[in-house]
C-alpha cells in the first residue's frame, strides 16, 4: 500500500492505539490535517496553545496509562511545547510529540516558522527523532513510540518536515521491534531481591516510600499486598499518591515539604527504607545529609541512574516494581513483629495529625477540599492540579482511593498545568467527574482553555482557590522574606498605594465568572463558607456542564505543616 | 590532574549524537577535559573516548547517564581496567635566532617527529599518553609555544597476558 509521510502517521497512530490527538495546525503540518480531515478513528482536540496541548495529551496519558499524542507545527509551534515536554520528562509520562518542520531543503537556512526543535528537547526529551526520509517514517514511529513507553517512561518527540507528509512510499508497519542500544531491565536480580528480602525481615523500623514508578508500571495491586503482607507502614511521594488508598491503617500520606509529620518522622526514625519507585527528590528528602541517617536503604528502580544520585544505596535493585514486588511478595507468609514501631508512628499519627484551623467568616481552601470529598462519594473522580498553594491543599486533604486519580506537575512545578491536563483527562475518561483544583494565578496561564471545554462540551468542573495571590511564593515572602510582598498579588495596579492594604483589600481581578461567561461557560461564585457546600453540589453534582467555580479564600491561609528548603525534614514548621 | 578518567562510548552513528552526548555532560555539569570520536569496525557506530574529570561518585552518575541515552549502545570505564592510550599532538615552536639542537634531543627521547620547519617556526608531531604529552609540552615551553592541536585522547583495552 503505497501512501503519503502523513497518511503513514495516522495509520501508525492506529497502529499503536491511539484514538485522540490534541494538535493545532500551522503551515508545516497542514499536510498532516488535510489527512486527518477524513479521519474517522482518531478525533482532533484542537487546544487553543500549543503547551495546553501538550498538557491535554499529558493528562491524557497519566489518566489512562496509554501514551498522549499532541502535535504541533514547526517554529513556535513546536516552541510552544517545550514546557509541556518538561513537564511529562521530569513525572516519566509517555507522550508523543509530533512537529512539522520546515522543508528538508530549508532546514539551516533560517527558514520562516524554522526551529531546531530536535536541539531544543534534547535535554528534556527521553530521545527524539528529525526524520528526513520518508521511508524510514513507519519504522521511526514504532521505535518512538517504544522507546515512550518501555523501561522509565517519557516524551519523545518527532521532527517531520512538511515535503516528508506529501512524499510517498509503500507503508509496511514492523509488528515488533528490537533495539540494540535500548534494553531496559525488567525482572530484579534474584539474588538482589533475596537480599532485599532477608534486609527487610531483619529490620525493626522499617518504612516504604513509594514514587510515580509504581503508577507507571502499574503495580498498585502488588504495592498494597507487600503492604497487607509485610504490616509495613508506607509513605507515598506526590508523584505516587493513589498507589494506595487514603484510608489504609499504614499509609503515613506524603512525606516532605508540605508532607505529614508523621511520615516525616516515620523516615527520619527508620532503620530501613525500601524505597520503590521514587527518585530522592529534593522536596521530599530535605538536606540530603540528614535524610533517613539511621536507615539501610534499598532502592528498587527500574532506572539505574536514579540509584545512588542523590542518597547512597545499601541495595539496588533494577527492575520494573510491579515485576520485583511481585517476587518479594513471594517470600512473605505472615507481617513482621514491629509493633513497637507501629505504636510509636500512631503516636505521632495521633499528636500531630494533618489539620488547620477553620473559621466560620472566611472560607478555608482545605475546607473547600473537604466538601468535595464529601459531596464526590462513590463518583468516579480525577483530580488534577495547577501548581502552588492549591496543588498542596489538594494533595494533603483530598482522599484517593486508586492510582491514576490524581494528576499534578510534581517535577518541573508547571504553573498551567492542571487545567489543560483536566481537559485531557475528560477526554479520555467521559464518564469520569474530572476536578481541577486551581489557584487564580495559575489557571490565568493558560485559561483561553475554556474554549476547548466549550467546543468540546466537556463537563469538566474547575474550582479556583482564589486569593489573589500568587499564594505559594506569598507564603515563603511571608516566613522568609519578612512579608514583603512584592510581585504577587494579582490585583495590584499602578493606582494601588506602595504599602498595600494587604488581607483587607477586596480588589478581584479578573472576574473569573465574566470570563467563564465570555467563553460560553457556567460560571460560580462562593464568598461565605456556608454556601461552599450548596454551590459545590449544584455546580458540580446537578450542573452536567462545565463549570468554573470562584471560590473566594482566605487571602493569606498557609499551607501548612512546611519544612524550610534545605532543611532536615523533621525540621517542622507549624503555624496554624 | 587527578581524578581523570577514560571512558569509551559506542554509540550509532547518526546524526545529532555528538551533541546528546556532550549536551548531557553540559546539562548535568561534568567536565569533559578530552573527547574524540570516530567510526568503528562496524560504520554504523561510532566509538567515543571521553577524558572526565571527578570523584567516582560522579564518574557513575556519568556512565549511568550515557548508558540512559537511547542511542549508547555500550560504555566502557577505563579507571579500573588496563588500556592502551595515547593522543596525537602537533606543536608549533618559535625557533627564530634559536639553537634547535636540544629540541631535537628532547624529540628523540619523546619519540616526537620534526615534520616542518620554517623560517620562523618548527613543527612537531608527537603521538604519546596525556602525561607523556604533557610533559612534553612543559619542556618545549622554553622554546615559546605558537600553538597546538591535539586530538584527545583514544584508548583502547589492553589484552590479557
Amino acid at each position: 500500500m503505497t501512501l503519503t509521510g502523513a497518511q503513514i502517521v495516522i495509520e501508525a497512530l492506529k497502529k499503536e492505539g491511539v484514538d485522540t490527538i490534541f494538535g493545532y495546525p500551522g503551515g508545516s503540518v497542514i499536510p498532516l490535517f488535510d489527512a486527518l480531515f477524513t479521519e474517522k478513528d482518531i478525533r482532533v482536540i484542537v487546544p487553543r496553545h500549543e503547551q495546553a496541548g501538550g498538557h491535554e495529551a499529558d493528562g491524557y496519558a497519566r489518566s489512562t496509562g496509554r501514551p498522549g499524542v499532541v502535535v504541533a507545527t514547526s517554529g513556535p509551534g513546536a516552541t510552544n511545547l517545550v514546557t509541556a515536554i518538561a513537564t511529562a520528562y521530569m513525572d516519566s509520562i509517555p507522550l508523543i510529540a509530533i512537529t512539522g518542520q520546515v522543508r528538508t531543503n530549508l532546514i539551516g537556512t533560517d527558514a520562516f516558522q524554522e526551529a531546531d526543535i530536535t536541539g531544543i528537547t534534547y535535554p528534556i526529551t527521553k530521545h527524539n527523532f528529525l526524520v528526513k526520509d520518508v521511508k524510514k517514517l513507519a519504522k521511526t514511529i514504532k521505535e518512538a513510540f517504544y522507546i515512550a513507553t518501555h523501561g522509565r517512561p517519557g516524551p519523545v518527540l518527532i521532527d517531520i518536515p512538511s515535503n516528508v507528509f506529501n512524499e510517498k512510499t509503500e507503508f509496511s508497519y514492523p509488528e515488533t521491534i528490537t533495539l540494540r542500544s535500548y534494553n531496559p531491565t525488567y525482572q530484579g536480580n534474584p539474588k538482589q531481591i533475596e537480599k532485599a528480602v532477608k534486609m527487610i525481615k531483619e529490620s525493626k523500623k522499617p518504612v516504604i516510600l513509594a514514587g510515580g514508578g509504581i503508577i507507571a508500571s502499574n503495580a498498585s495491586d502488588e504495592l498494597r499486598e507487600f503492604v497487607r503482607k509485610t504490616g509495613i507502614p508506607i509513605t507515598t511521594t506526590l508523584m505516587g499518591l493513589g498507589a494506595i488508598r487514603y484510608d489504609d491503617p499504614l499509609y503515613l500520606g506524603w512525606p516532605g515539604m508540605h508532607g505529614t509529620v508523621y511520615a516525616n518522622y516515620t523516615l527520619m526514625e527508620s532503620d530501613l527504607l525500601i524505597c520503590i519507585g521514587a527518585r530522592f527528590d529534593d522536596r521530599v528528602t530535605g538536606k540530603t545529609s540528614d535524610f533517613a541517617k539511621h536507615a539501610k536503604i534499598i532502592h528498587i528502580d527500574i532506572d539505574p541512574s536514579s540509584i545512588g544520585k542523590i542518597i547512597n544505596t545499601d541495595l539496588p535493585v533494577v527492575g520494573d516494581a510491579k515485576n520485583v514486588l511481585m517476587e518479594i511478595n513471594k517470600y512473605f507468609e505472615k507481617p513482621l513483629e514491629i509493633e513497637t514501631w507501629i505504636n510509636q508512628i500512631n503516636t505521632w499519627k495521633q499528636n500531630y495529625p494533618l489539620k488547620y484551623k477553620d473559621d466560620e467568616n472566611v472560607i478555608k481552601p482545605q475546607y473547600v477540599v473537604e466538601v468535595i470529598n464529601k459531596i464526590t462519594k462513590g463518583l468516579k473522580t480525577i483530580f488534577t492540579t495547577e501548581v502552588g498553594q492549591n496543588q498542596m491543599w489538594a494533595a494533603q486533604f483530598i482522599k484517593l482511593e486508586r492510582p491514576r486519580q490524581f494528576l499534578t506537575s510534581g517535577g518541573l512545578g508547571t504553573m498551567g498545568y492542571g487545567f489543560p491536563a483536566g481537559i485531557g483527562a475528560q477526554v479520555a475518561n467521559p464518564d469520569a467527574t474530572v476536578i481541577v483544583f486551581a489557584g487564580d494565578g495559575s489557571l490565568q496561564m493558560n485559561i483561553q482553555e475554556m474554549a476547548t471545554v466549550k467546543n468540546y462540551k466537556l463537563p469538566l468542573k474547575v474550582i479556583i482557590l482564589n486569593n489573589s495571590y500568587l499564594g505559594m511564593v506569598r507564603q515563603w515572602q511571608e516566613l522568609f522574606y519578612e512579608k514583603r510582598y512584592s510581585g504577587v498579588c494579582l490585583s495590584r495596579d499602578i493606582t494601588c498605594p506602595k504599602e498595600c492594604k494587604g488581607k483587607e483589600c477586596t480588589k478581584y481581578w479578573p472576574d473569573f465568572v465574566k470570563v467563564a461567561e465570555a467563553y460560553g461557560l457556567k460560571g460560580y461564585r462562593i464568598q461565605k463558607k456556608q454556601d461552599v457546600e450548596k454551590v459545590l453540589k449544584e455546580a458540580i453534582i446537578d450542573n452536567k456542564e462545565a463549570a468554573i467555580i470562584d471560590v473566594i479564600i482566605a487571602k493569606e491561609e498557609n499551607v501548612m505543616p512546611m519544612v524550610p528548603a534545605g532543611h532536615p525534614i523533621n525540621n517542622i514548621i507549624e503555624k496554624y | 590532574m587527578e581524578n581523570l578518567h577514560i571512558i569509551s562510548v559506542w554509540v550509532e552513528n547518526k546524526a545529532g549524537v555528538l551533541s546528546k552526548v556532550s549536551g548531557l555532560f553540559a546539562s548535568r555539569g561534568y567536565n569533559i577535559v578530552s573527547l574524540s570520536v570516530g567510526e568503528t569496525e562496524d560504520p554504523e557506530i561510532s566509538r567515543m573516548t571521553i577524558v572526565v574529570e571527578g570523584d567516582d561518585r560522579i564518574i557513575e552518575q556519568v556512565k549511568k547517564q550515557l548508558n540512559k541515552l537511547i542511542d549508547t549502545i555500550k560504555v566502557i570505564d577505563f579507571t579500573k581496567k588496563s588500556c592502551i592510550n595515547k593522543e596525537f599532538c602537533y606543536i608549533k615552536l618559535n625557533i627564530k635566532n634559536k639553537d634547535i639542537t636540544e629540541l631535537t634531543t628532547i624529540c628523540q627521547v619523546f619519540g616526537a617527529k620534526i615534520i616542518d620547519i620554517g623560517k620562523k617556526t618548527i613543527t612537531i608531531e608527537l603521538v604519546e599518553s596525556d602525561k607523556r604529552v604533557n610533559e612534553f609540552l612543559k619542556l618545549a615551553e622554553n622554546f615559546g609555544i605558537v600553538e597546538i592541536a591535539r586530538s584527545g585522547t583514544v584508548a583502547i583495552a589492553e589484552d590479557e597476558k
